[in-house]
């Protein structure tokens, strides 16, 4: 649930005090540091725990701003905001490792800063002005808006698409983060695939996100580039038994099953890897899918209702599994109806996508809606950013999408396409005067 | 997007043209009237070599005696790393003395003598060595200020002369001429761009693209004659432009000389030559009819980077980081545009130009160019920070 913003940027700069005239930037984070640390000494040791008072609150949209450091990166099982900005990075042709520390570092530092609802560096009008301001500026004044920022690794980084292991990083490259599997019925774009490095921002508020990657993108240049990057406009999955379930682009409430944040039992066994699961540096990380699926949604609109529940296995109206009547209701996939025929088509998303059809595999799903105007043909370039967190993607992602992909499963795959796809090892979250990735590459 | 071009005319605005004549301009970096130091150099400027009498010389002002044996007029320059430019004597007609002061830090240089005033010219190596009088941040910052006014007045001679080159040819009637001179002309323009921006009306009169005209503001200038020469493929109506072209080009070569220049300016204008890069080069809007925006690319990158050159020992001396990164970035940027040269003749290349047109870049080469662009944007605007600070 979104709650909207009563403290502006100003005023959530009392938890976390701005930077008296002198003090360095070095510093300011060591403070910002300082306060996360005070948090979790006092028992707030979950990730999305509100910074509005130490310890008060770690239930989801009670505060504005996110605990940025901690043992997971916010943004995974951090109630899913309402708005995305994603985007994926090349570095570049030359960069060096130690160039891929400096940007890790630098893009910490500012992720910290602007988490906690601050600008980045010396702010967006307070610097010299004989230079441009270190802050691009269109966040000045937002509320923090529930700001997280995730940073992932994909296969690229540790061995490129020419088989160089251009950061020496290549054995150490979880065997989880081995490249997905072609499926059938892909039509993936390479510049909308794969990728370096993605961060996910995700706040309540679009601009918050935009100026996120906006300026991460900016420190950026010269090591690294954006591959392409992403707008979600709505979340099409609940992560917290507290919000309640979204409507998709095809009208029907997509993440009733999800995985959700309260339930730790299940991410430690299917969202965060586990102590001997691969690597050590990618202990307290988590795996992250990403699909652009296209929906075809012309089509989809001049279909009938019942078809279109049938499809999916759901009424559209409550969400509730065809045969049941409310949302939550177990989806019972042996029901038949008077004459025999099943209740759930055999060809049902929800049937093909269940945990029971896949080997108990769930995922935490936290993909958003988007819509990026019309195409060449004057159709809505509308779908689903798919996201999905998980422990293990070759027993995950790969088994589920199994089931779900081609012309012979999933009812569904006659309206959407997936046109893009990446794979991404997110590593454990930094801990104060640290980096992201440092236990990969400190 | 219009931004960077009102911005350029901001910067340039209140820059005053006076009648003064700056001594760095045309005596090189001394100027100042204290007595040459210890006897003077002789050079000898011939049509094969560049003869100078001490290869190997204390750091301080000296006075170099150049004597032209070739048979044309010729010039010298006394460059620095980079070609940084730290004195220059023109126009010393075939057997003629002229003599350049200029002073010079411990370091290596080279002494180019260029017959007929163009190319590198040959060039002979001079060391300096011993303990130079420190500089003082005011003294490095002059003296960038008056290697850089010397870096626009060669440059606008040289459009001045490409550009009549340009316009004869189209008055004699050679179509394939006049197309082979256009980008040699052009690239002397774009170095020096934020200069003619700063000159009132003189920018738009040589610049201007089709969609600036209006009814009061005919289609003039460069790009005119480029759609002339390129689109219609004809020599039809250029010759009244080419006229109009080279009296602008003349006014814009009287006005450099005076014009007075900071560091503060210097600055602002090679951010708004990679701003220009940015805009209108990497999206090929520029040359439309010819397709040569890289020569233009080529042309903003160097003007930017002379400005960086000509102010390398002050911001080494306040910022080395700023001055490695930027070392390393122009490198970069410098090594890719290397990479879309064109043999003449070659699929993709324009006569006269030595990079491939336009339309022979593939989406992911013109995507490099603009990630290489952006990383130097970033520390280049730093520049006008560093050089106004403390």
């Amino acid at each position: 649930m979104t709650d909207t913003s009563s403290t502006d940027r100003a005023t959530a700069t009392t938890h976390v005090p701005p930077p008296p005239t002198g003090v360095s930037r070095r510093r300011m984070i060591g403070l910002i540091g300082g306060a996360a640390a005070v948090g979790a000494a006092a028992g707030v040791g979950v990730t999305y725990s509100a910074s509005g008072g130490a310890g008060s609150a770690d239930a989801p949209g009670a505060g504005q701003a996110v605990a940025f450091f901690g043992d997971h990166q916010a943004g995974i099982a951090t109630p899913a905001q309402d708005r995305l900005h994603f985007a994926v990075f090349d570095l570049g042709a030359a960069a060096t490792r130690a160039e891929l520390v400096a940007l890790l570092t630098a893009w910490t530092n500012a992720a910290a800063r602007m988490s906690a609802g601050l600008d980045v560096g010396t702010g967006a009008v307070a610097g010299n002005p004989a230079v441009p301001p270190d802050d691009t500026g269109e966040a000045f004044g937002l509320a923090p808006s529930r700001l997280t920022l995730t940073v992932g690794f994909g296969p690229a980084l540790f061995t490129d698409a020419s088989g160089r292991d251009r950061f020496g990083l290549a054995a150490a490259r979880p065997p989880q983060l081995a490249d997905l599997p072609p499926f059938p019925g892909d039509a993936l774009d390479p510049a909308r695939s794969g990728g370096d490095l993605c961060v996910q921002a995700c706040a309540d508020d679009p601009q918050v996100a935009v100026h996120a990657i906006r300026n991460l993108a900016r420190i950026a240049r010269g090591t690294a580039s954006v591959r392409y990057s992403q707008l979600g406009f709505g979340r099409t999955s609940s992560t917290s038994t507290d919000q309640p379930t979204p409507r998709n682009m095809m009208g029907f409430k997509d993440g009733t099953a999800n995985l959700k944040a309260e339930d730790t039992e299940a991410l430690d066994s299917q969202v965060w890897v586990g102590v001997g699961d691969g690597p050590a540096w990618m202990t307290g990380g988590s795996y992250l899918v990403t699909r652009r699926i296209r929906m075809l949604i012309e089509p989809w609109d001049s279909t009938s209702l019942g078809e279109q529940e049938r499809v999916i296995g759901r009424s559209k109206g409550s969400g509730a599994p065809l045969g049941a009547s409310s949302e939550f209701d177990p989806l019972d996939l042996q029901a038949k109806d008077a004459g025999g025929r099943l209740v759930v088509d055999a060809k049902a998303h929800v049937r093909l996508a269940h945990a029971s059809t896949n080997g108990g595999a769930t995922l935490l799903r936290r993909g958003y809606s988007f819509v990026d105007g019309t195409d060449d043909l004057g159709r809505l370039d509308a779908g689903l950013f798919f996201m999905a967190y998980q422990r293990d993607p070759r027993r995950q992602f790969v088994a589920i999408q199994t089931s779900l992909a081609g012309k012979f499963n999933d009812a569904l795959n006659e309206y959407i396409q997936h046109v893009g796809s990446g794979l991404y090892a997110c590593p454990p979250g930094p801990a104060p005067g640290g980096h992201w990735g440092q236990s990969l590459l400190g | 997007m219009r931004s960077a071009h009102l911005r350029a005319a901001t910067v340039f605005g209140p820059l005053v043209v006076t009648t003064l004549l700056v001594a760095g301009c045309s005596s090189g970096g001394g100027g100042a009237a204290t007595p040459a130091g210890d006897g003077s150099i002789a050079v000898d400027a011939g049509e094969n070599s560049c003869g100078v009498a001490q290869t190997a010389i204390a750091a301080g002002r000296h006075t170099f005696t150049v004597t032209n044996t070739a048979s044309q007029v010729t010039e010298v320059y006394i460059y620095a790393t980079g070609d940084r430019i730290m004195g220059e004597v023109e126009n010393i007609g075939p057997a003629t003395t002229r003599t350049l002061i200029v002073d010079l830090p411990a370091g290596d240089y080279q002494v180019a003598c260029k017959p007929g005033m163009v190319g590198n010219g040959n060039r002979t190596a001079l060391a300096v060595s011993g303990a130079a009088p420190p500089g003082t941040t005011d003294q490095s910052l002059q003296a960038a200020v008056d290697s850089y006014h010397a870096y626009v007045g060669t440059e606008a001679k040289a459009l001045l002369d490409t550009t009549t080159a340009l316009v004869a040819a189209i008055e004699s009637g050679d179509l394939a001429a006049a197309r082979q001179a256009y980008p040699t002309a052009r690239l002397h323009y774009e170095r020096i761009e934020p200069i003619a921006e700063s000159l009132g009306d003189l920018d738009p009169l040589i610049d201007m693209r089709i969609d600036d005209a209006t009814a009061d503001t005919p289609f003039v200038g460069f790009h005119a004659i480029e759609q002339i020469l390129f689109q219609k493929n004809t020599l039809d109506g250029a010759a009244p432009l080419g006229d109009a072209l080279v009296a602008n080009v003349g006014k814009l070569n009287d006005l450099v000389k005076t014009v007075q220049l900071t560091p503060l300016i210097m600055g602002n204008g090679a951010k708004s030559l990679l701003d220009e890069v940015a805009k209108s080069k990497v999206t090929g809007e520029e040359e439309r009819y010819s397709r040569i925006d890289l020569v233009d690319f080529a042309g903003n990158v160097d003007g930017a980077k002379y400005v960086f050159t000509a102010l390398r020992p002050a911001l080494q001396a306040k910022n080395p980081q700023l001055v490695a990164t930027l070392d390393q970035r122009f490198t970069a940027l410098v090594t890719l545009l290397g990479t879309h040269q064109a043999k003449p003749g070659a699929p993709g290349s324009v006569s006269g130009s030595p990079y491939v047109s336009y339309d022979a870049l593939g989406p992911a080469d013109v995507k490099a160019l603009a990630v290489d662009v952006d990383a130097i944007s970033e520390p280049l605007g730093q520049i006008s920070g560093v050089v106004t600070g403390p």
